[in-house]
């Protein structure tokens, strides 16, 4: 049975100036699931993620109909700061981006800006955020080096603890291993594995490999529509629509 | 050409440079004695001028660049007319300066609160650092805007994807990042504005002085302005000019060090970003 959706997409169209890039999409997230966005380049992969935590809406000339509901409630109904949404629903991003600070002013921004934890909680925040991606060893002795000095693994294991910090539910990641080696990145995907304890997670991957590997369910875009959404096993073993099957095979064989 | 005029004014001025020259007034028509009074009116000028148009600049570079809604008509309108700003002849400042800070703003203010006595209503270096300020206003905004614009975009969308508000994302990402272009601007701003007389012909800058500006509304002695003054006011000008190679020395060494200062804050910034 499919667990209950936490994030879910009804008839969501989305326009940059008069460009469709989702054409109609209607998509259920399950909770305490990893759910892969796979698909060719410029389908609509990294706009779907935005349109999650509206990161959309700072881009100007931006347009939008449908919904997009969190746990049954609309995030673009009127009265819902984008603020209280994006503690929630956090993201990560491509490129590890931490700040020019150290390495505990980069993990404490997000609860400092929130208010939620100061003095000793912070620190024990801080520490159980770096714990959790398995950085606190690699970095206890250095937390106020330069989060530059870091290692792009390091750091985009920073960055995840960074929004770890901020105690969301659901974590978006766009392409979050495209900027590190084949090592680095079995790194990251066992770390993911573990996240789905808590958190609800949500990647984009151009890699199907590793949206096989990762990944519960599968949603396979194609020029702005979902394709088709499944059961990762089922969608790689035995896709439903024609246009996946010649995806998955073109890009394996 | 421009290394002979230069050395001929570091040659000449250079045998006149004392500390006495530093630190006295001119005397006997300004054939003898010092400086003081100009250096400190200008050191006067441009504090005032800097307090005045850092805020302005730089709150309206932070409007435009991370406020203002993207493709409002109004922005390219703005910017235009800061940069227009930068294009009108500094003599242009000078006069604007006079018809509106010295007998408009002035006038008003002696009216409402003076009962009519002449208080700000004449040249007064308040004027003089106001119509300074507006002189390197396109300057401020231009290395601010350009200071902001090379921020990371990557680093403003992680901020948002946090949950900051726009203010916490601009106070805590931009601004730090953004600091030593910002503080580079503001430095060739006063350098620019050291360096000209027009703006405070008339809105300020005094011939001859005996005291030093002590408040808003006096008038002050300004380096360039004294440079002006001996080579074409004095009563002897062959007696003056030993002095004028000396006070153009030191205008110019002025300049030079600010800019210096420039460099090395920009140079120290980028440093600071490489880490
Ligand atoms: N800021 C933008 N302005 C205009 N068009 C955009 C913008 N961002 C993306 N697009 C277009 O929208 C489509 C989908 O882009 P994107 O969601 O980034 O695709 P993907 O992540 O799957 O590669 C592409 O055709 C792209 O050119
Ligand atoms: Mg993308």
């Amino acid at each position: 049975m499919t667990p209950k959706p936490k994030l879910e997409a009804r008839q969501l169209h989305f326009f940059y100036g008069t460009f469709a890039a989702l054409k109609g999409i209607n998509l259920a997230v399950p909770a305490g699931t990893i759910t892969a966005i796979i698909g060719p380049s410029g389908c609509g992969k990294s706009t779907l993620l935005r349109v999650f935590n509206r990161m959309n809406e700072i881009i100007p000339d931006v347009h939008l109909s449908g919904d997009v509901l969190l746990e049954g409630v609309s995030i673009y109904q009127d009265g819902l700061a984008s603020t209280t949404l994006r503690k929630r629903v956090g993201m990560v991003f491509q490129r590890p981006n931490p700040f020019p600070l150290s390495i505990f002013e980069n993990v404490a921004y997000g609860p400092r800006i929130h208010g939620l934890a100061r003095g000793d909680s912070l620190r024990r925040l801080v520490e159980e955020s770096l714990q959790a991606t398995h950085l606190w060893d690699e970095v206890k002795d250095r937390l106020s080096q330069s989060a530059l000095s870091l290692l792009p693994e390091q750091q985009q294991r920073l960055c995840i603890s960074r929004l770890l910090a901020v105690q969301p539910e659901v974590l978006l990641l766009d392409e979050p291993c495209s900027a590190l080696d084949p090592a680095a990145t079995q790194q990251i995907e066992e770390l993911m594995r573990e996240l789905t304890a808590r958190y609800t997670l949500v990647i984009v991957t151009h890699n199907m490999q590793q949206a096989a590997r990762v990944s519960e369910f599968t949603a396979y875009m194609l020029l702005g529509e979902l394709a088709e959404f499944g059961k990762t096993a089922e969608l790689f073993t035995n896709p439903r629509d024609p246009r996946t099957e010649e995806y998955i095979t073109g890009r394996f064989g | 050409m421009l290394v002979v005029i230069l050395g001929n004014i570091v040659y000449v001025g250079w045998g006149h440079l004392s500390w006495e020259f530093l630190t006295q007034v001119p005397r006997a028509g300004m054939t003898q004695g010092g400086i003081y009074p100009a250096i400190f009116g200008t050191a006067a000028l441009v504090l005032l001028m800097t307090l005045a148009v850092l805020p302005l600049g730089v709150m309206t570079a932070i409007y435009l660049q991370e406020y203002a809604p993207q493709g409002s008509r109004w922005v390219p309108l703005v910017r235009l007319a800061v940069q227009n700003l930068a294009g009108v002849p500094a003599i242009v400042f000078g006069l604007f300066g006079l018809g509106f800070f010295v007998s408009f703003v002035g006038r008003e203010i002696d009216h409402f609160l003076y009962g009519g006595r002449l208080v700000y209503g004449q040249p007064a270096i308040l004027w003089a650092a106001l119509t300074m300020a507006l002189l390197t206003l396109p300057t401020v905004v231009v290395t601010t805007e350009e200071a902001l614009r090379a921020v990371p975009q990557g680093l403003r969308e992680v901020a948002y994807a946090l949950g900051a508000t726009r203010w916490q994302m601009v106070h805590h990402v931009v601004l730090p990042q953004a600091i030593g272009g910002m503080l580079t601007g503001g430095i060739l701003a006063v350098s620019r504005g050291a360096g000209e007389v027009a703006p405070i012909l008339f809105t300020g800058a005094a011939y001859y002085l005996p005291y030093l500006p002590t408040h808003l509304n006096d008038q002050f002695m300004e380096l360039g302005y004294h440079v002006y003054v001996m080579t074409t006011q004095s009563p002897d000008v062959e007696a003056t000019k030993p002095l004028l190679y000396s006070t153009v020395l030191v205008l110019l060494l002025l300049t030079f060090a600010l800019n210096f200062v420039a460099v090395l804050v920009r140079a120290q910034f980028r440093r600071r970003q490489m880490r």
